[in-house]
């Protein structure tokens, strides 16, 4: 049996160390072939129409103009007349042409009666989605540390309780806050590139799942997994939204059999952030009560929000955000509007939950003039997923990082120049990111190159450099000696990447790999060296007795005592099965200055701090641009974009990039990221980063935001016109 | 209520996709003097400009042809016919800057031009700056990793080799006011502004 161990830090040749990614130059020129890359000899192009209202029953269909354009070869309905369609741009019929321009003029002559019927858009007025009949219970829970007795009614119990607690607090704090719906907005749409080769289908599938939708695709096609080849070198974007083959991938396989003809069926830009994905909306009403020192001893709160047309929304389960108090109350109620349903978005539910929570924490130190800084501190007591003391240190480095004690004023009270008032915010967030199922095939052949095959997907983590990495470290060898190979589904199977579980998966898969098969080698060679096999080591591309360096064998004449044959091994890892290689639960605190014209309502980032641990660090270089990407994707939903619906058609008015507000290069200011890994992280082992750090943004520019103006602008994205409204509510205009 | 959709090709009916595939084919196919004519007049108002024509053009420093309907657009023919992809299709309007290429030495969206407007044209795309010596911006890209899952890299490479070859002793300053004509959704802003200021410094990255 193979002990599986991570090397101490100061053992490692390139685990922990800032790699370049393998496949950057290819990004960098255009030679990476993405899913929409790919061209197929003879392919046909795929455009969908898009039902045109947010909710309405198709009454015909009429095809034949269509079918009669010249380069239109196959159209295939995808609802029939009689459907009901709950939101705009759901697909209606496709057209596979020779060329685009023949399938999009094929696609505006196809003729479709509607009858429309009640649009339903408003996610942010409960009242009014109650009145329309479009909500349904959330789920809540409440909890006190004082017991309901034997003969009392529990909810009057909690009520009376919960009514003591406030009158016994110091400071009662009631707020308003919400966030916005918004999409993923990935810039390689959903699609895929398809083709049959007898029996098999392959499917270039732009996915973050490789191993698991072979599964989609036969079950939908009637066809067992082995027939399916799903391939995925690169993929542009995911966040969350790309785990299935999606119905328009079912049908590019479809028409791809009936035509005989490979067909690359992506969607339209508009198409994408109408279909490819959302993110739930969260409104929110809070009462928090604390004690003298600010430290929160009672929640009660009631939100709402909308996944879409089957209702969801933020689930209750994470209100309030990580700190949270020994006495609370939380209802969630979910609104089903005229749109698409929500897909998982990078760490689903927590960036609305710290934005729905955190802010009230940091009117509570408005009210009482104190450091948001310190009232954060004193409730850290509470703090859920990582220790409190974690999130105390990384407090200290990131208040250090960002100057908080020199910059710090009370809210509202800071210099002003002209119409300019700066302010700080802080928030504090947590994941879970324990590593996925992974399995990884290793081979070693006699003329010492090096391949690992497994079935993951690299999303732009770098996860194929940190498959080379590990490897490559746990074998002696460097980088280029080793070949990964991953994105086929013919491949072992290895997760889906969700949840920030893929760079702890396939390491614990290619660690094992790599020390299973070195353990074999050494037993192939340990004869020849005149020693026993576990007193091996494989360092700078040799092979030698551990204590006596200078009895060894370079790589290549260990590997040729292989024979002929190439060593074979296969290991995996099953999630939750425990393993000295991989954990989970991290902290991460951030901390934004902003500064906010009040003229103009203008807010503009002036610095970004992003402290976060994640136990091992395999690649602090790729991790740190996860953290600054999660950073600007944060800044994006708390300042820029946002899913605007028409309430009278349902239409998503502002489904374009040039409609759909992003930040660009110079919207973000200065970031500056620190990664936490003291030995007791690094211990650990390999934790998931992706989600974290996405997470803290909103609250923590929200309440920079606050602390500028001395009121808050309680709804995200904080747009011009929403900081000049609070201002004007606020009689401060 | 009912309702008849034509030329559903957005909500709207006039999306700018119908404008480039219709008004302004037809527009451009006058430009250049094809002889396409008849138009297929359509109900809506969309026409079509029919009929195929052979164009020769440079891309990357070679003679090529292309066969291009007067719909076809740059970045069609770019990615179809030469299957080049580097220029990656994001928005059609170019608000993106995913389709950045060089049209006569200058930054053109190659999904927002004609392939007609580009007989006799120099066109160079993202990969003249790869192969045996890749440009140094792109490799100031890798060195910093400026690049994510990498599908608006190609086109912020374009834009950051335009932006220096102007101004290349840009301050950080200039370079976080002069490259907002690009979109990244993974948020590789950061890393781009410190792969362009090495570049101004004169760092090396082979
Ligand atoms: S790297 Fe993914 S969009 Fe820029």
């Amino acid at each position: 049996m193979v002990e599986y161990y991570w090397p101490q830090r100061e053992e490692t040749t390139l685990i922990g160390k800032p790699v370049d990614r393998l496949d950057g130059l290819e990004k960098a020129t255009g030679t990476a072939k993405y899913t929409y890359d790919v061209n197929l000899k003879d392919q046909l192009i795929a455009k969908a129409l898009g039902c045109p209202h947010g909710h309405c029953r198709i009454k015909s269909i009429d095809t034949a103009a269509a079918e009669a354009t010249p380069g239109v070869v196959h159209i295939e309905l995808l609802r029939e007349p009689g459907s009901e369609i709950e939101w705009e741009g759901e697909l209606i019929a496709v057209v596979a042409a020779d060329s685009e321009g023949a399938a999009v003029e094929g696609r505006s002559k196809i003729d479709v009666q509607y009858e429309t019927l009640e649009v339903f858009t408003n996610d942010e007025d409960l009242e009014a989605a109650k009145e329309a009949g479009r909500t349904t219970r959330g789920g809540g829970k409440a909890e006190t540390q004082r017991e309901p007795g034997e003969e009392d009614d529990e909810d009057e119990f909690i009520e009376d309780e919960i009514k003591r607690l406030f009158g016994e607090a110091a400071h009662v704090i009631e707020g308003y806050y919400g966030i916005d719906a918004i999409t993923h907005c990935c810039l390689e749409p959903h699609g895929s590139t398809v083709h049959w080769d007898n029996g098999r289908l392959i499917a270039y599938l732009s996915t973050q799942n490789v191993s698991g939708t072979d599964d989609g695709f036969a079950r939908d096609l009637n066809l067992t997994a082995d027939d399916v080849d799903v391939i995925c070198e690169y993929i542009g974007g995911g966040f969350g939204s790309k785990f299935a083959a999606d119905y328009w991938g079912i049908a590019a396989a479809r028409i791809s059999k009936q035509t005989g003809r490979p067909v690359k069926f992506m969607l339209d830009r508009d198409q994408e952030l109408k279909l490819g994905g959302n993110r739930p909306s969260g409104y929110i009403k809070v009462k928090l009560g604390a004690d003298e020192n600010g430290v929160v001893q009672i929640w009660d709160s009631e939100h709402w929000g909308t996944g879409g047309a089957n209702g969801g929304g933020v689930s209750h389960g994470v209100i309030p955000y990580v700190l949270s108090p020994p006495n609370y109350r939380r209802l969630a109620t979910n609104i089903k509007v005229n749109a698409a349903q929500a897909r998982a978005w990078r760490a689903p539910n927590h960036p609305q939950a710290c934005a729905m929570s955190q802010t009230a924490y940091d009117d509570l130190a408005a009210q009482m003039g104190a450091d948001s800084y310190d009232i954060f501190m004193r409730n850290l007591g509470s703090a859920q997923g990582a220790k409190p003391e974690v999130y105390a240190e990384e407090m200290k480095i990131a208040a250090r990082l960002m100057d908080w004690k020199a910059k710090w004023h009370a809210h509202g009270k800071g210099p002003r120049d002209g119409s300019v008032v700066e302010g700080l915010g802080m928030a504090l967030h947590t994941w879970g990111g324990t590593a996925n199922n992974s399995s990884c095939q290793l081979k070693i052949y006699p003329d010492g190159s090096v391949q690992s095959f497994c079935g993951t997907q690299d999303l732009g983590t770098g996860t194929r450099t940190v498959c080379a990495q590990v490897v490559a470290d746990t074998l002696g060898l460097s980088l280029d000696q080793v070949q990964v190979n991953i994105g086929r589904s013919t491949y072992p199977n290895s997760g889906a990447s969700g949840g920030s579980t893929t760079v702890g998966g396939v390491s614990e898969s290619h660690r094992r790999a790599a020390q299973d098969a070195l353990m074999k080698l050494f037993d192939q060679v340990a004869g020849a060296l005149e020693a026993d096999a576990g007193d091996l080591e494989a360092v700078d591309g040799r092979i030698r007795i551990k204590g006596s360096p200078e009895s060894s064998l370079s790589w290549k004449e260990a590997c040729s005592r292989l024979g002929l044959k190439p060593l074979e091994v296969t290991a995996s890892y099953q999630r939750g099965s425990g393993s000295p290689l991989s954990s989970s639960g991290v902290g991460g605190v951030q901390m934004a200055h902003v500064t906010v014209d009040t003229e103009t309502g203008v807010v503009k980032m002036r610095k970004f701090v992003a402290v976060q641990d994640m136990g091992l660090i395999v690649n602090p270089k790729t991790a740190k641009s996860q953290i600054y990407g999660a950073a600007i994707m944060g800044i994006a939903y708390a300042l820029f974009e946002q899913r605007k619906l028409d309430p009278a058609t349902g239409a998503f008015v502002n489904a374009e990039m040039a409609d759909y507000k992003l930040p660009r290069l110079g919207d973000t200011g200065q970031i500056i990221v620190e990664l936490y890994e003291p030995d007791s992280e690094r211990e650990r082992g390999v934790i998931g980063l992706g989600e974290p750090p996405v997470i803290s943004p909103g609250a923590a520019i929200s309440n920079a935001v606050c602390n500028a103006l001395g009121v808050r602008v309680p709804v995200l994205p904080l747009t011009p016109k929403r900081v000049l409204d609070a201002l004007q509510q606020a009689g401060r205009v | 209520m009912t309702d008849s959709i034509h030329n559903s090709d957005t909500h709207s009916g006039v999306s700018r996709r119908a404008f480039l595939k219709g008004s302004g084919a037809a527009a451009a196919a006058t430009a250049v003097g094809t002889s396409t004519a008849p138009l297929a007049a359509q109900e809506g108002g969309t026409e079509v400009v029919r009929g195929e024509k052979t164009i020769s053009l440079t891309v990357n420093g070679q003679n090529r042809q292309a066969t291009v309907e007067p719909r076809t657009t740059l970045l069609e023919m770019l990615r179809y016919q030469f299957d080049l992809t580097g220029a990656k299709p994001v928005s059609l309007d170019g608000s993106s800057g995913a389709s950045t290429v060089w049209v006569d030495g200058k930054t053109v969206a190659a999904s927002t031009m004609l392939a007609l407007q580009c007989e006799g044209k120099a066109i160079r795309t993202v990969e003249s700056l790869g192969g045996d010596q890749p440009d140094p911006v792109a490799q100031a890209f890798v060195k910093h990793d400026a690049e994510q899952c990498g599908f608006c890299t190609p086109g912020f490479v374009v834009a950051v080799r335009a932006f220096l070859d102007k101004h290349p002793n840009a301050s950080e300053e200039e370079i976080r006011q002069g490259l907002n004509g690009n979109i990244c959704r993974c948020g590789t802003y950061a890393n781009i502004i410190d792969a362009a200021m090495s570049i101004v410094k004169g760092e090396s990255h082979g």
